[in-house]
């Protein structure tokens, strides 16, 4: 089946069984690997994609779903060479050590961005539970978060250097 | 990816047209928000020969407000019944179950009528729909609507009085007595993402420091969401005595499984239940 959708803000066409996994057709098809599959059940948040503006699992998504909508993955989050202020956060607060959980959270970080523009650091864990990590300690991504909540993180230029040196340093 | 249904998927952008679909395919399986739906696939669990895609049906989703209460459109997603300010007021208890189904991403996809619809006897609104004297519409393109009580629905494990041509198309909740006390509450493994091990709901009306209504329902502690009627009973009538807690023996039958022991469910419902009815004296 033709399934017609937006991805990132473009317009894309796939052809995929109605009820393949969205995730899939993302990175078998679409060849957009940034979303990530870890338990495939829903509960790790590894595969964090927004619809509509709305975080959701990508593993429990039928693509026949997702016609005629708008799919924003980590892959979009970044605007030409400005990162996203989580992505900024997570590199200044060292929120990623391995990285598989890590689009998954900006994803949902993004959306609650989004809706809350000053939630309290409870409601970051709220809108962050569903989204499982096992080398953080999720500390550092609560403390990431909140920073670009509270505007303490502008949007910044493409990573320098500088912050790349310190993100390989909190591995 | 371990399985992907190749079975066909007819889409419906209507209830009209759902209802229209059902009544042609009733051997295919409805999908919602897909949040056990896609589990059940992937786990080889299920492999319908065809699916009815409610989600485009989006007259199915929504809250009005109309006949002495709230109708809730069976596609409407917990994230929408958090944000209805008409349900925060009338049901705030079907409110804090929506809060802790899953997290965020569930909340997002998940639907009341899936929730229902999936008939799981820890399902977490269900027993809070039967605390706040829910009813079920559930409409075929043959006979129309009808209303089914929620305490009728569940006719044994996983099963519900609705036929294959129908749909579960709203719920509707009356609305509360100015003197009801709404209670909601959850046991399960951690805050989110589980499966409850007890969950209970409660509807109970206080006048001149007594009980004049009551309702109690409980998950997880027997085949389907069950009202306790005994205890109901012994509540009425007087002030609110943790007494009452005493009859819920005879009203709830839990068993061991992977996620509990029939001893704790039994212990641990009769203790939330005792500090409920506390927590109104
Ligand atoms: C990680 C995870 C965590 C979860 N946590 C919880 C939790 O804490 N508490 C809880 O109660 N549930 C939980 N669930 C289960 C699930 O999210 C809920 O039951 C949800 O409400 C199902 O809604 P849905 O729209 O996704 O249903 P679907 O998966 O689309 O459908 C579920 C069932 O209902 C039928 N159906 C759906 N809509 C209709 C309709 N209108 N008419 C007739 N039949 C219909 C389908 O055929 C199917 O049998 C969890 C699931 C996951 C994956
Ligand atoms: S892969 Fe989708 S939630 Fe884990
Ligand atoms: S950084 Fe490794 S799982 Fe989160």
């Amino acid at each position: 089946m033709k399934i017609d959708f937006e991805l990132n803000g473009r317009a894309v066409s796939v052809e995929a069984a109605p009820m393949a996994r969205l995730l899939d057709v993302l990175r078998e098809d679409l060849r957009a690997t940034g979303t990530k599959e870890g338990c495939g059940e829903g509960e790790c948040g590894a595969c964090t994609v927004l619809i509509e503006g709305r975080a959701v699992n990508a593993c429990l998504v039928p693509t026949v779903q997702v016609a005629g909508q708008k799919v924003l993955t980590v892959e979009g989050l970044a605007e030409d060479d400005r990162l996203h202020p989580v992505q900024t956060a997570f590199l200044k607060y060292g929120g990623a050590q391995c990285g598989i959980c890590t689009p998954g959270f900006l994803v949902a970080a993004a959306e609650l961005l989004a809706e809350h523009p000053s939630p309290t650091r409870l409601q970051v864990r709220e809108a962050l539970a569903g989204n499982l990590c096992r080398c953080t300690g999720y500390q550092k991504i609560v403390d990431a978060v909140v920073a670009a909540l509270t505007g303490e993180v502008e949007p910044a230029g493409a990573p320098g250097d500088a912050d790349l040196d310190r993100a390989s340093r909190t591995c | 990816m371990l399985t992907t249904s190749q079975s066909p998927v007819y889409v419906a952008h209507s209830l009209d047209e759902a209802l229209v679909l059902r009544a042609a395919h009733p051997e295919a399986m409805p999908l919602a928000g897909g949040t056990d739906v896609m589990v059940f696939i992937e786990a080889g669990a299920i492999d319908p020969p065809g699916f009815i895609d409610l989600w485009a049906a989006r007259d199915m989703a929504g809250v009005a407000d109309a006949d002495g209460g709230l109708w809730i459109g069976a596609l409407t997603t917990y994230t929408d019944l958090e944000r209805d300010d008409r349900v925060v007021k009338a049901a705030p208890a079907l409110v804090e179950a929506a809060r802790t189904v899953g997290a965020k991403q569930i909340q997002n996809r998940g639907t009341l009528g899936g929730n229902i619809a999936n008939a799981s006897p820890a399902g977490d609104t269900l027993p809070v729909l039967m605390a706040l004297d829910a009813e079920v519409e559930v409409a075929s393109k043959a006979r129309g609507t009808r209303r089914i009580p929620m305490d009728a629905l569940y006719t044994g494990y996983r099963t519900l009085a609705v036929a294959p041509d129908e749909l579960i198309t709203r719920v509707f909740l009356p609305t509360p007595h100015p003197a009801d006390v709404q209670h909601f509450r959850k046991v399960g493994t951690r805050l989110a993402q589980a499966i409850s091990k007890v969950v209970f709901g409660a509807r109970v009306r206080l006048e001149q420091g007594k009980v004049t209504d009551a309702r109690v329902a409980f998950g997880s502690v027997a085949a389907t969401p069950v009202r306790c009627p005994r205890v109901e009973a012994a509540l009425v009538g007087r002030a609110p005595d943790p007494a009452a807690a005493d009859h819920l023996l005879v009203d709830i039958a839990p068993i061991d499984d992977v996620r509990s022991t029939a001893d704790y469910r039994r212990t641990v419902a009769a203790r939330t239940l005792r500090s409920f009815i506390s927590s109104l004296a």
